[in-house]
């Protein structure tokens, strides 16, 4: 397993000093201007730490300097370190430091929301394990804790029998001009593989379990099956609610939104206007994902359904699918939405059912992100 | 100081005992008929269309062979004769009194499909336990026909799905709401009965809210199924008012008493406004479990529901007890006959010698050693209950998490019980699905179990808690004191390695052999 290391140094500086992010050179001096201190090595060191303890002399690739071998220092691991070139303090160190670690397997990074898009833009297929260290943290591509990213570099290492991997982790990010001008506009950028720390389960009382993307095609086949013709339905972005195109047999485009009328496609990457143009004088239903560990259904990546197809559909138009072990493993036992209308937020709390598989739901509450 | 047990497994290379023995070995030897007893009854007492023209194919030993083979084999188990803390099962100890009571040629002599006016001693018991289990529950009418706990959550269904086809909404009525920590045989059953299962998550208080299930219920509900505790074990304190949801949306509403352990003689399903519940004898009742076989899920229910019962229903009319077998409107059979009798025997002896306060009293303890088990689990680093922000007792047990100490060391929770088996400790059950703590444990510290077996079995855990820190590899590759090292699950869901029967062994596992070598 090549498993290399790179550090974002500027990652999280604007948290502690109001400024939401640190995406460019300009931001960074005005953070640091402002007293704040760079924190992404120090966990990046935890995390290095808990590999250390677990396995001792633990093969690892690092950047060089302070995008890596730094933090490294004394630790008893066997690092190989990749040679570095001259620093921006900007995006392009990031991608560079990866490219030249060459092929690797799972990239670890600790950085933010930012630095996740830097790393899957050039990850080639390879997997990514996030130590969160960032202001904005909505991608699903991170440990829970410096600790966590820790032992799971540990598990992949010496005991891969316990990892399975996920293609589907959410690469997400916010536009922070945007963002410090008021406005709330995160966009998912991409899917990335990952790696899931699993243990086996015992055989005794459980059965065989059902995997993921069976549950979540007999979820979608019972969707189909149960449309109703002259409404349109508006599918999401992602795996889950691409499974409902699948299902109508139909390609999903992964990142952006389709409709479907009388189960033939009438839309496809269609953005909010096209949909409202499709939704005139007919019923809406909206089918949505819901992305992992944060929970959230509207408002993460999925922006191109406006506020007005929302309240056209009304909560008992949304059609959710989600496996049971995503609803269960959640943060908080909650769908977040953010939909930019406050009013409509409030609209939409309350129980909605999702479909977990043929025949199966569950209930989820549905709360304002 | 509490002692830790120092344990080490016999190992046999022991075979198969299909390939034991020698040829003209037996355990009997059956005298020849003298002539007389020849010339009285015949030679040709079975009849030639039905005597068989081959031999058997039976291992030939002697009976201290067979003897010595079984004992070997019961040595290499794994467990489940030692300290078992074993959640959501119950361990009770089974009591040889009761065990000889099944053995009398009263009960063990007589067939199903003998005259009644023959079996009334054994009817007359089967009527007084469901008396018994009746003032347990308030419900009106119990069965035994269901083989085990989930087997009387699938009469629940198939009672359900009679009702609402009786009243010509079975189109209607097609929803079963349950929580995500029922038991799975809750939704697993509905399914199989046709129903769409409904999932209630768990919220911040431990247990689903009252608001899920009043967003789930409607006219489409068939029926509610849920167990209070759950395996959380922590009581829902609006469940008057989930049943009465649930009534005023017509929903049927069943009352799994899985984890009873806690509530016994505390509370009625039917003062809480249930329909029907079961209970398991075999677990809460001092009855043998056996592997999803002999077992059995008491299902009881209110008038309004037992005409949909399966049948037979052993009632008593006059001073006779009487098999009724003519109920038109019943659900059909779940299993033959009338339940595993001799389990209902053992769960009758063990609740007219606990008595009505023992069986309370019998609560309370396993409240008490729970809660005992639990302080002290509290105060090993690393492992970590559920909802740990929640500051309440629990019941009967709760779900436990090695999530902690797994980061910090790579032992996983199964790791973890497989190192129990080498201290002669049971391993502990895990959890049902979905794992919604990570690396959990269940374990459940009943009445039986002393202080002093507690506190063994929790030093077991501290220790190897300890273990893990200072040699995880050790941990990992345990048991090492056992018959055998790690059992390998992936054979548990590949049909050709299973082999039930030596003829499907010849054919798999042999037959298999063979053809690689001569590959």
């Amino acid at each position: 397993m090549r498993i290399g290391l790179v550090v974002n140094p500027f990652a999280g500086l604007g948290g502690a000093v109001g400024l939401k992010g640190t995406d460019g050179p300009g931001t960074v001096t005005e953070a640091l201007r402002r007293g704040a201190q760079a924190k992404a090595g120090a966990r990046a060191r935890l995390a290095l730490s808990r590999l250390a303890d677990r396995v001792p002399g633990a093969e690892i690739i690092l950047a060089a300097g302070s995008l890596g071998e730094d933090w490294a220092r004394g630790l008893d691991l066997d690092t190989v370190i990749t040679p570095g070139s001259n620093l921006t303090g900007t995006a392009r160190d990031t991608k560079a430091a990866v490219r030249a670690m060459g092929a690797l397997d799972v990239i670890v990074f600790a950085g933010g929301d930012g630095t996740a898009r830097d790393v899957a833009s050039v990850a080639e297929g390879a997997a990514l394990l996030g130590i969160p260290c960032g202001v904005k943290m909505h991608s699903g591509v991170f440990a829970v804790s410096p600790q966590s990213a820790g032992a799971m570099m540990a598990d992949l290492t010496a005991s891969p029998d316990r990892i399975t991997w996920a293609d589907d982790a959410e690469v997400m990010d916010i536009d922070e001009e945007a963002l410090r001008r008021g406005i709330l506009a995160p966009r998912l950028y991409g899917y990335a593989r990952v790696p899931v720390s699993c243990t086996l389960m015992q055989a005794a009382k459980g059965g065989p379990r059902q995997d993921a993307a069976s549950a979540l095609s007999s979820a979608a086949r019972g969707i189909v099956d149960g449309m109703e013709d002259r409404t349109l339905y508006i599918i999401g972005p992602g795996t889950s609610a691409g499974s409902v195109m699948r299902a109508a047999g139909h390609t999903a485009t992964p990142l952006g939104v389709d409709a479907l009328l009388n189960r033939k496609r009438v839309a496809q990457d269609a953005d909010d206007a096209a949909l409202c143009a499709l939704a005139e004088g007919r019923d809406v239903r909206v089918v949505l994902g819901v992305t992992g560990q944060q929970g959230f259904l509207l408002g993460r990546g999925n922006q191109q359904i406006g506020p007005a197809l929302i309240a056209k559909a009304g909560r008992d138009g949304l059609i959710i699918l989600a496996t049971e072990d995503k609803l269960t493993s959640l943060a908080h036992p909650r769908l977040l939405i953010d939909t930019g209308d406050p009013d409509l937020d409030a609209e939409l709390t309350g129980f909605v059912r999702v479909a977990t598989g043929a025949n199966r739901e569950m209930m989820m509450r549905i709360a304002s992100g | 100081m509490t002692r830790i047990p120092e344990f080490r497994a016999a190992k046999w290379n022991e075979p198969v005992v299909m390939e034991m023995g020698r040829p003209g070995a037996r355990g009997q030897l059956f005298p020849t008929p003298e002539d007389e007893v020849n010339e009285a009854v015949g030679t040709d007492l079975i009849p030639g269309g039905m005597a068989r023209k081959d031999r058997p194919e039976l291992p030939e030993i002697t009976e201290f062979e067979a003897q010595r083979h079984y004992l070997h084999l019961s040595q290499m188990t794994l467990g489940m004769m030692g300290i078992s803390l074993f959640g959501t099962c119950t361990m009770k100890y089974n009591s040889k009194t009761a065990e000889y009571a099944t053995l009398r040629p009263e009960l063990a002599e007589v067939h199903p499909y003998q005259h009644p006016d023959t079996l009334q001693g054994v009817l007359e018991i089967i009527h007084d336990f469901d008396s018994i289990l009746r003032s347990l529950s308030g419900m009106d009418q119990f069965i035994f026909q269901a083989g085990g706990g989930a087997d009387a959550a699938y009469t629940m269904t198939a009672v359900a799905r009679a009702y609402w086809q009786d009243r010509g909404m079975l189109g209607q009525r097609t929803e079963m709401v349950t929580s995500v920590q029922a038991h799975p045989c809750n939704p697993a059953t509905a399914a199989a009965a046709g129903f769409k299962v409904v999932n209630l998550p768990l919220e911040e208080n431990g247990y689903p809210s009252l608001d899920a299930l009043k967003a789930a219920v409607s006219e489409k509900t068939a029926l509610i199924m849920i167990n209070n505790p759950d395996d959380m074990g922590i009581y829902n304190p609006e469940i008057k008012e989930w049943v009465k949801v649930a009534k005023e949306a017509g929903a049927l509403c069943f009352y799994d008493h899985a984890n009873f352990n806690g509530v016994m003689g505390k509370l009625s399903a039917r003062e809480l406004g249930f329909d029907a519940c079961m209970f398991m004898l075999h677990k809460t009742f001092g009855a043998p479990k056996a592997g999803g076989g002999p077992a059995v899920g008491a299902y009881g229910c209110t008038d309004a529901l037992a005409p949909y019962l399966p049948c037979p229903v052993v009632v008593k009319e006059g001073d006779r007890y009487i098999l009724d077998e003519d109920r038109p409107k019943s659900a059909g059979k779940v299993r033959e006959f009338w339940g595993n009798v001799p389990q209902v025997v053992k769960a009758y002896a063990w609740s007219r010698a606990m008595g009505a306060d023992g069986i309370e009293l019998a609560s309370d303890i396993s409240v008490v050693a729970n809660n005992y088990m639990d302080k002290k689990l509290g105060e090993i680093p690393g492992l970590e209950i559920s909802n740990p922000s929640l500051d309440i007792h629990r019941m009967e047990m709760t779900r436990w998490s090695l999530g902690p100490l797994t980061e910090e060391t790579g032992v996983s929770t199964v790791d973890f019980a497989n190192r129990m088996a080498d201290y002669g400790i049971d391993p502990y059950w895990m959890s049902h699905e979905p794992w919604i703590v990570a690396e959990p444990f269940t374990p459940e510290a009943g009445e039986l179990w002393s202080k002093e077996d507690i506190d063994t079995w929790i030093g077991v855990i501290a220790q190897i808690a300890e273990e893990a820190r200072t040699d995880p590899d050790m941990v990992k590759t345990a048991p090492h004191n056992q018959a055998i090292a790690q059992v390998r699950g992936d054979a548990f869901e590949d049909p050709a390695r299973w082999a039930m029967t030596w003829r499907a062994y010849q054919r798999k596992i042999r037959g298999a052999s063979k053809a690689e070598d001569v590959a």
